[in-house]
């Protein structure tokens, strides 16, 4: 069973649930950067949770089926169209054999999750079928889809019918502004008391070099770091430490100017002082907010991210409750 | 160890990065006890094989942990984490057993030439290259005498990673003899995959093409990351260097390049290794001597 990719879209990759334990010699986690949406479309046609999926950035894929094969979208709206006929977003559709499924331009929310029935087959590398780009690992030759690539389905053990559909109550809401949750912390001391607080209260907004490595944003005043001397093997600029890991969701500001938020294909080290960690509960977030796009980063305590933490794995629950 | 460093062991600061993660600052400066510690909790925190511990990652002067935090709070971690630094403290003999790995390398070679040529405008010294400049700023009389320090030298792994299994080396001489050379003043775009780089007191081997900051010396035909799992010399986590690994660079002519990178590609290349046990108290006492031995022990290989 095999889809034809006609027309690859903007970045376009194969993703999963991603995988764990190979940070320590560089690898990051990769997987869908919106976790919960890739889970509802899979859970909505009746697959593994964490089935590979197509994580589809702003501009969809055109893709030919050459199987009758069921699909379901999650995540960003962006209407799905077989041979130009729109069909309904977060719902169970079929494509039939020799029909091109195409996308309308995206309305609301970044990324769109594409499951198929059973799943996209690709070779599981370290444990994850995800893609990493820029160690040319996992996915489809371990680089985002080009025109003409064939992907292979995993035959399905069972499939939701036809016109199944996310209830309205659990589908994602979109805005065009947005606040991020963050555990100061880290390097943060290496800030002045003013840029330190500066940074929570001003609107950034998400610069165009926003991609699964990570989301730049621009915008606000530049941030002032503590004169020093520099310690040994830090490097001259205020904002340099011995190269150290990187945490997923830390934020960096190399020099001060533009704050860096790392996401799932982070790399995972480097010399950039850290001001901050974004919560894990709002990750998914960030992987649906458009470039140009406004944030207000806000502090939160711990303990205050172990809760939203706890809600976010509910949600994931009724997810399961509603379609499993 | 000195009482210079009991007095950075002292000063560990631990903290939590969003909900999953603690990031533990050993030392603000690169030090080679810094490096040793953090090489040494993680090892024992690995051992202790802790329910919900996820990631385990040494860095050069740091580390950081990755948590399911159902499984286990930041503070029981941190309880742990100082149990262990306390017990790797008291060791009176700091060993670390581990290889010395040869790498072949290319200095002056045509690829990153033709690359530093390109992003020249991005560069401290855009008359010279990276090499001219590197052998200046450190004092070297020329190029020539900069490449026999770079290669005449072991170096620690201190950490692996921005990329999929790139190597940071910490060069193993007295502070006073270690080569410093700034990052480009801007990044480049592109690096030859391969490319043996130096940033700030670290010397790397890049494992991808692609961005790069670090001044570029040479290149070395040995694979050191394997994506699709087809490198003999390479096992199955795909990355060829572990922290705490010592690298001996070994310098090769354009002729010797040409024939070691046909090896590889036909996937004939063994790297020269051979197993060493690195004791700090010896090193800090005559670094020149364990240079020494790390030389024998891979001509006896």
């Amino acid at each position: 069973m095999s889809i034809e990719v006609i027309k690859p879209g903007l970045a376009t990759t194969v993703q999963d649930g991603g995988r764990s334990g190979h940070y320590h010699l560089g690898i990051p986690p990769s997987g869908a950067m919106d976790q919960v949406s890739m889970r509802s479309a899979n859970l909505l046609l009746g697959n593994p949770e964490t089935a590979a999926v197509l994580e589809c950035a702003l501009m969809g894929p055109e893709l030919r089926f050459h199987d009758t094969l069921r699909v379901a979208t999650g995540g960003a709206e962006m209407v799905p169209k077989i041979d130009g006929v729109a069909c309904p977003n977060h719902e169970v559709i079929e494509v039939p054999a020799g029909s091109v499924l195409s996308f309308d331009f995206v309305r609301a929310g970044a990324r769109l999750y594409l499951a198929v029935e059973g799943g996209f087959d690709v070779p599981e590398r370290l444990g994850s079928r995800s893609t990493y780009a820029l160690g040319s690992l996992g996915g489809l030759d371990g680089r985002p889809l080009q025109p003409g690539d064939r992907l292979k389905v995993v035959s399905a053990e069972r499939c939701a019918d036809a016109g199944r559909s996310l209830p309205e109550s659990l589908r994602p809401v979109y805005h065009k502004q947005y606040e991020l949750r963050v555990v100061p912390g880290i390097y943060d001391h290496r800030l002045t008391p003013a840029a330190r607080e500066r940074f929570y209260d001003e609107l950034w907004s998400v610069g165009s070099e926003a991609d699964r490595i990570g989301y730049r944003f621009k915008g606000g005043t530049p941030l002032e770091f503590i004169e020093r001397e520099p310690p040994f093997g830090a490097g001259d600029d205020p904002s340099n430490i011995v190269d150290a890991c990187y945490p997923i969701g830390s934020i960096q500001v190399p020099s001060g100017s533009e704050p860096i938020v790392l996401h799932r294909d982070a790399v995972s080290g480097g010399g950039y002082a850290m001001i901050g960690t974004v919560i894990s509960a709002d990750m998914d977030l960030i992987g649906q907010i458009q470039p140009h796009q406004k944030v207000r980063f806000v502090p939160v305590s711990l303990d205050q991210a172990l809760e939203a933490r706890g809600q976010r794995s509910r949600r994931l629950e009724a997810l399961r409750q509603a379609l499993g | 160890m000195n009482a210079e460093s009991v007095a950075e062991s002292a000063a560990a600061r631990y903290s939590v990065a969003g909900d999953e993660f603690l990031f533990v600052e050993l030392s603000e400066s690169m030090t080679l006890e810094a490096f040793f510690r953090s090489i040494s909790i993680t090892g024992r925190l690995r051992e202790r094989a802790l329910p919900g511990v996820l990631e385990i990652c040494p860095a050069n002067a740091s580390y950081q942990v990755r948590i399911d935090p159902q499984q286990i709070s930041v503070s029981q971690l941190q309880a742990e984490l100082e149990d262990i630094d306390a017990e790797v403290s008291s060791q009176s003999v700091q060993r670390l057993t581990t290889r010395v790995v040869e790498v072949p390398v290319l200095y002056n070679d045509p690829w990153t030439h033709e690359t530093l040529m390109r992003f020249r405008d991005r560069h401290q010294d855009p008359s010279g290259t990276d090499l001219e400049y590197a052998a200046r700023i450190n004092g070297y009389a020329d190029v020539e005498a900069f490449i026999e320090a770079h290669s005449g030298s072991p170096w620690f792994v201190s950490m692996v990673g921005f990329v999929a299994g790139l190597p940071f080396m910490y060069q193993m001489v007295p502070r006073e003899r270690q080569i410093q050379v700034p990052k480009y003043l801007r990044p480049r775009t592109d690096t030859p995959k391969q490319t043996v780089g130096y940033g700030g007191c670290f010397s790397c081997i890049y494992s991808v093409r692609g961005a790069g900051g670090y001044q570029m010396f040479g290149v070395t035909p040995m694979p050191i990351y394997d994506p699709t799992g087809s490198v003999p010399h390479i096992d199955d986590s795909m990355i060829y260097f572990r922290p705490g690994d010592i690298v001996k660079h070994c310098p090769i002519n354009r002729e010797e390049y040409d024939t070691l990178l046909a090896a590889a590609e036909a996937g004939r290349f063994r790297p020269r290794t051979a197993e060493f046990v690195f004791d700090l108290d010896d090193f800090t006492a005559d670094p020149d001597s364990v240079a020494n031995r790390v030389k024998e022990v891979l001509n006896e290989h």
